[in-house]
């Protein structure tokens, strides 16, 4: 049996209640997570996504309901939610703007020093982690501000590696840089979770990123859940998913206007080498059939 | 959490008090200030506390807010009750104190200038809170640079001064969320922010000041930048989106406040 280390029961949450400002951002959302997962959390803006993942390790107490992680109630008693933090990694939208260090090293060891780590442990993570995002060791002297963007990101993005937490939530990691270092991210994260084995959550409103990465995809709309499925089925509803405001990838979009005008590649296409595939398969399926004529 | 701070926050609405102009709004306040400073007795007192009461009651803001403007100035409140209590001595030779513990002596006196001071702060506070509450800062902002216009005259900067004043609070929401932001980013990564000796605490800030200022420059680059590719060029020859205008209901808000200030010198000179 897999073991779920994430679990949201009827969580709730609401921003300034008891002001004519009052907003429900999460609705009564409830889902596990298996370890191991590569989950996508995808929605509109203002559906509630980072909300819900503020939850997931106690930066934000839920107005109701609970939330479970490796099978413990965080508002539980007893319960030191710093460690729950060391567990369960965030990284935030724009996560370059959490740099405050003279130096990169020191930057990326904010994290392993506040879990109390000993120096030699410290150094060991930091550099770890500064290899998995792709960070040069020349830089690791140099101040984080003088980085480019895309640089600076990847720092970021190790100051949390470095914590070495069990489960990874990121918010956004590839948001506002270019094609190339948004693909590199993404790489960096999706060779991280194969070779920690560790669960990632990965939230975006890029549905390419999405089914380039998750196996399972939960998608929100106005803070309650539409769907949680594998990425396989959750194509199969490209109609409502697109109603909702969301969009999905440019190659589902091509295989449904295909069905329109009467070739059939199936529901569930939504990378290019799947379509490639089928695309392949009907050709010669049709050249066999014409050869029997 | 950090956005549940109140400066001077605005609360929508539709109400007569709203929809006054709001230059009128910021004289009528001043001019009810003075009139609580001139009122001598309790009658007077009453007056301005009962309309205050009506005004409120007018605008539509829950009375539950009251009490949220008047805590941060609880401790004021507080001291100058117990000061007057305790120092004002009679001025009547003979009268004896109606409570006396050891060097503590209460005089009938001393209790009604203390009674009389905190309503008259509590007053004052609820004056001034109302005006914020009714009031959007920006036109606020606006009404303080067309209050301030004949001052241009002695070459005062009246429109940067209320530029800067309606960048400094439109800034100030987007700063707090910023700050908000940072400080999760950095408890995410194990950082303590509440705990610890005062050194430490100081030490704990530097991971969230030092974000902040770089992004508070980049911010201010950035308008200064969008703010010079559209031309400005500051106050000269500057129209504005809203005029600030007044209507019917200024005029009767002004009539109800003179009667009020009326009043109280009547009250004062009567009695």
């Amino acid at each position: 049996m897999e073991t779920k280390v994430i679990e949201s029961k009827n969580l709730t949450y609401k921003y300034s209640v008891g002001t004519p400002f009052e907003v429900t951002a999460v609705n009564n959302i409830s889902f596990t997570v298996e370890k191991g997962n590569f989950i996508g959390i995808i929605g509109h803006t203002g559906s509630g996504k980072s909300t819900l993942m503020q939850h997931l390790n106690g930066l934000l107490k839920q107005t109701s309901g609970e939330v479970w992680i490796n099978g413990r109630d965080i508002r539980g008693k007893g319960v030191n939610i710093r460690e729950v933090r060391f567990e369960v990694g965030l990284v935030f939208q724009y996560s370059e703007h959490q740099l405050f260090e003279e130096t990169v090293f020191k930057d990326i060891a904010f994290g392993p020093r506040n879990m109390g780590l000993s120096d030699k442990q410290i150094e060991e993570r930091v550099r770890r982690a500064a290899k998995f995002m792709g960070v040069h060791d020349s830089w690791l002297e140099r101040s984080p501000f003088d980085l480019s963007g895309g640089q600076k990101r990847r720092v970021a993005l190790a100051g949390v590696i470095a914590m070495e937490p069990q489960i990874l939530i990121l918010d956004e990691p590839a948001a506002g840089l270019d094609p190339r270092g948004r693909d590199k991210v993404l790489e960096f994260i999706s060779d991280y979770h194969k070779k920690a084995g560790i669960t990632v959550i990965l939230v975006s409103h890029s549905m390419e990123d999405i089914v380039k990465y998750a196996g399972r995809v939960l998608v929100l709309n106005k803070g309650g859940i539409f769907c949680y499925e594998d990425t396989e089925k959750v194509f199969t509803r490209a109609d409502e998913i697109t109603e909702i405001g969301l969009g999905v990838p440019q190659i589902t979009r091509l295989t449904e206007r295909l069905r329109s005008m009467g070739v059939d590649l199936g529901n569930d296409v939504y990378t290019v080498e799947r379509a490639t595939e089928r695309i392949l398969a009907l050709i010669s399926k049709k050249a066999g059939d014409s050869c029997r004529e | 959490m950090l956005k549940d701070i109140t400066i001077g926050q605005y609360f929508p609405g539709d109400s007569p008090i709203h929809r006054m102009d709001s230059r009128v709004k910021i004289v009528l306040n001043i001019l009810f200030v003075v009139v609580l400073f001139i009122g001598r007795n309790f009658y007077a007192l009453g007056l301005c506390a009962i309309f205050v009461m009506l005004v409120y009651a007018l605008s539509g803001i829950r009375y539950s807010l009251i009490l949220k403007s008047l805590r941060p100035i609880l401790p004021l409140i507080i001291f100058t009750g117990l000061l007057n209590l305790f120092f004002i001595k009679s001025t009547l030779e003979d009268e004896s104190p109606i409570f006396e513990w050891y060097f503590l002596k209460i005089y009938p006196e001393g209790a009604y200038t203390s009674v009389f001071m905190i309503v008259r702060i509590v007053s004052l506070i609820i004056g001034m809170s109302l005006l914020t509450y009714t009031t959007s800062p920006i036109t606020l902002t606006d009404a303080i640079e067309a209050l301030l216009s004949p001052l241009k005259k002695i070459k005062f900067p009246s429109h940067e001064l209320a530029m800067m004043m309606t960048i400094a609070l439109r800034y100030i929401p987007i700063l707090i969320e910023e700050t908000d932001r940072i400080m999760s980013a950095q408890k995410a990564r194990g950082a303590t922010l509440d705990s610890g000796g005062l050194h430490k605490r100081a030490k704990a800030l530097i991971p969230i000041m030092i974000p902040l200022f770089v992004s508070a420059f980049k911010h201010a680059n950035e308008l200064a930048m969008a703010m010079e590719c559209r031309c400005y060029t500051g106050g000269e020859g500057r129209t504005r989106l809203r005029q600030l205008k007044t209507s019917y209901v200024d005029y009767i808000a002004i009539l109800v406040m003179l009667c009020i200030v009326g009043g109280v010198i009547a009250i004062n000179v009567m009695t």
